[in-house]
């Protein structure tokens, strides 16, 4: 089954995770430009972290036969440093329009302070100038309020709820989110967010309509197969097969295929300059080079001595 | 010369291109003047791919052979639309800007996505004043991306009209190490130097000794300084090289300086005297050969990982 994790910071990941997710169906990833784990400080680390997400990270998922898009935006911790935010919103024109962008994002609150706010409200009328969807990550802390928040100030500035997705939900945010028309994101993201199991209790209740499964994986504790190990689980559990390409794939691919940035043919049948350049793909087209096929879970115990 | 190639480039896409995508271009074109950088410009640049799409350039001979009728070396073969009509633009700020194109060229690089430096790398022949480039060409080789690299080594006259000695060994040296062939690298046989037949012999003692392969493209450019302990290691590609590795080594030994030791080495691939002689065995031959073999390599690898899922 094809697989697309629409929530991964691969730029924290290493290439055992890459060959884990191709091996496990993945076909597409989505990177969101948001926080390394510790503050930047100045323009220009963020204009080089996000030429990293437009280009060389681009060009890493595609060694390993994964497509990777990203959204781009200043997330809503940083947005707390003023003279930081002024200068990176200055310069997110010049990334939103690069190719494989899918959305402005993950925006929307952290602290819920008055700066978070005002660049929450800018970056939701950007997206609407350039038609880009919205890709919002709700807070941690006072979840189920800055949900609602987060949602208000969209309808505020007048974003149709078709082109927002709402990530990082839970039981207590879903229902409002649904019935308000957004798509609801669930990170598998372990301890924190939300789990497999609980993910497909959410799926008997709600069904797969508007529901997106992704990982969030980044730089702390977290399951890079998150996506595909709730596929599986759900499967076990009796969700039916459609239901589980719809949160696993297709619902992702709608919401953010709205962009005009991501398609299924580009990763089923690709632009030949794409196959020569960013995108190698695993079929014979790789051509020159010596391919390498390997059993990723080789990697992860000691019982192979041998480094070639 | 550059009104002529744009000229030229403007063509192409036209002919390949729906009528309103194409006013949509033209007018991009015609609004970029010397108050730069702007806004407009950065949204025209990005926005190319969405407008024009990604297709191949379609070109024919007719075309390959205006374009190095123009410009020598000038090879648009890997063009797509969206990097031509990106070209297309940069040349024409190359013509207007208020600051040296150089700096222009430097800060679109700084934002740039891939196919936005494929398409600043694939114009360097192109640009007006390319001897300022010369620095940003070589950062361009640092690169980890590999189609980035390409894109200035490969099919590009660039590199050998204007590199210094040591930024095109650097090049060559750098193509073997990635993987990138060589053989659609302008100017290698003019190029050739002493000091890169010294680095290129001891890059191929590493790999031996790693006990990796040495692409079969290496030894032409050793070839030409191939005397006393170079010869060597043309020996022992006689004595273990497998069939593409001798064949390269009969080219090269070709072009090494007259010795009685080339001539006994010669002697022992007498049996490809007349493929080279005849025009069969070429540098291009052995490019297809080693692309034949690696693609021979790789569908036996997805034939086995096929019949194990």
């Amino acid at each position: 089954m094809m697989l697309i994790d629409s929530h991964a910071h691969m730029i924290s990941r290493t290439t055992d995770d890459y060959e884990a997710m191709a091996a496990a169906g993945v076909v597409a990833v989505i990177e969101p430009a948001f926080w390394i784990g510790q503050p930047r400080t100045q323009v220009g680390t963020y204009i080089d972290y996000l030429s990293a997400i437009v280009g060389f990270e681009r060009f890493r998922a595609g060694q390993f036969g994964i497509r990777h898009y990203c959204t781009i935006g200043l997330n809503s911790k940083e947005a707390n440093n003023e003279e930081l935010a002024e200068g990176v919103m200055e310069i997110l024109p010049r990334f939103a329009l690069k190719e494989g962008v899918v959305a402005i994002g993950e925006i929307g609150y952290d602290d819920q302070t008055e700066l978070e706010d005002k660049y929450f409200r800018l970056q939701i009328e950007l997206a609407k100038e350039l038609e880009l969807p919205v890709m919002i990550h709700t807070p941690h802390r006072d979840k189920k309020r800055g949900t609602t928040r987060s949602m208000d100030v969209c309808e505020e500035h007048g974003i149709d709820p078709s082109m927002v997705i709402v990530d990082h939900n839970n039981e207590e945010t879903v229902q409002e989110v649904l019935d308000r028309g957004y798509w609801a994101a669930f990170s598998i993201y372990p301890s924190t967010k939300m789990g497999s199991a609980r993910m497909v209790e959410l799926l008997k209740t709600y069904g797969p309509e508007r529901i997106i499964v992704d990982s969030a994986c980044d730089w702390g504790i977290s399951e890079p197969l998150g996506v595909a190990k709730t596929a599986l689980l759900a499967a076990q559990e009796g969700i039916d097969k459609e239901a589980i390409r719809l949160i696993c794939y297709q619902n992702a691919l709608d919401a953010y295929g709205q962009s005009g940035q991501m398609k299924e043919e580009d990763w089923l049948n690709p632009d030949p300059i794409d196959q020569r350049t960013v995108y190698e793909g695993n079929s014979i087209l790789r051509g020159q080079r010596e391919p390498v096929v390997e059993d990723p879970k080789d990697k992860k115990n000691l019982s192979n001595l041998i480094i070639e | 010369m550059t009104v002529n190639a744009s000229q030229l480039i403007e063509k192409w896409i036209s002919r390949q291109l729906p009528d309103a995508a194409m006013r949509w271009f033209q007018q991009q074109l015609e609004s970029i003047n010397d108050d730069l950088p702007s806004r407009s410009f950065d949204i025209a640049f990005g926005m190319i791919p969405r407008k024009l799409g990604k297709a191949d350039l379609r070109l024919e001979d007719q075309d390959f052979a205006d374009a190095a009728g123009l410009v020598a070396g000038w090879d648009p073969s890997r063009w797509s639309v969206d990097v031509a009509a990106r070209i297309l633009l940069l040349i024409k700020v190359s013509t207007v800007t208020n600051v040296a194109f150089a700096t222009r060229f430097k800060e679109i690089h700084q934002t740039a996505d891939v196919s936005e430096l494929l398409a600043l790398y694939y114009g360097l022949p192109l640009y007006h004043d390319p001897e300022a480039l010369v620095e940003q060409a070589a950062l361009g080789l640092r690169t980890n991306i590999r189609a980035e690299f390409e894109a200035i080594a490969h099919n590009n006259p660039f590199p050998a009209a204007h590199f210094e000695q040591n930024p095109w060994n650097n090049m060559v040296l750098k193509a073997l190490f990635i993987g990138a062939m060589l053989e659609p690298v302008q100017g290698l046989d003019g190029r050739a130097n002493p000091e890169l037949a010294r680095i290129l012999s001891d890059y191929a003692h590493e790999r031996w000794a790693a006990d990796r392969a040495v692409s079969p493209e290496l030894w032409r450019c050793i070839g030409p300084f191939a005397e006393g302990d170079l010869l060597d290691d043309f020996e022992r590609v006689i004595e273990s090289g497998n069939g593409t590795e001798k064949k390269a080594a009969a080219l090269a030994l070709k072009t090494a300086p007259e010795s009685k030791r080339k001539d006994t080495l010669m002697a022992q691939l007498s049996m490809f005297n007349d493929d080279i002689e005849n025009g069969q065995l070429t540098w291009s031959s052995i490019a297809d050969e080693m692309f034949e073999n690696a693609l021979a390599v790789t569908q036996k690898l997805n034939t086995e990982v096929e019949l194990t899922r």
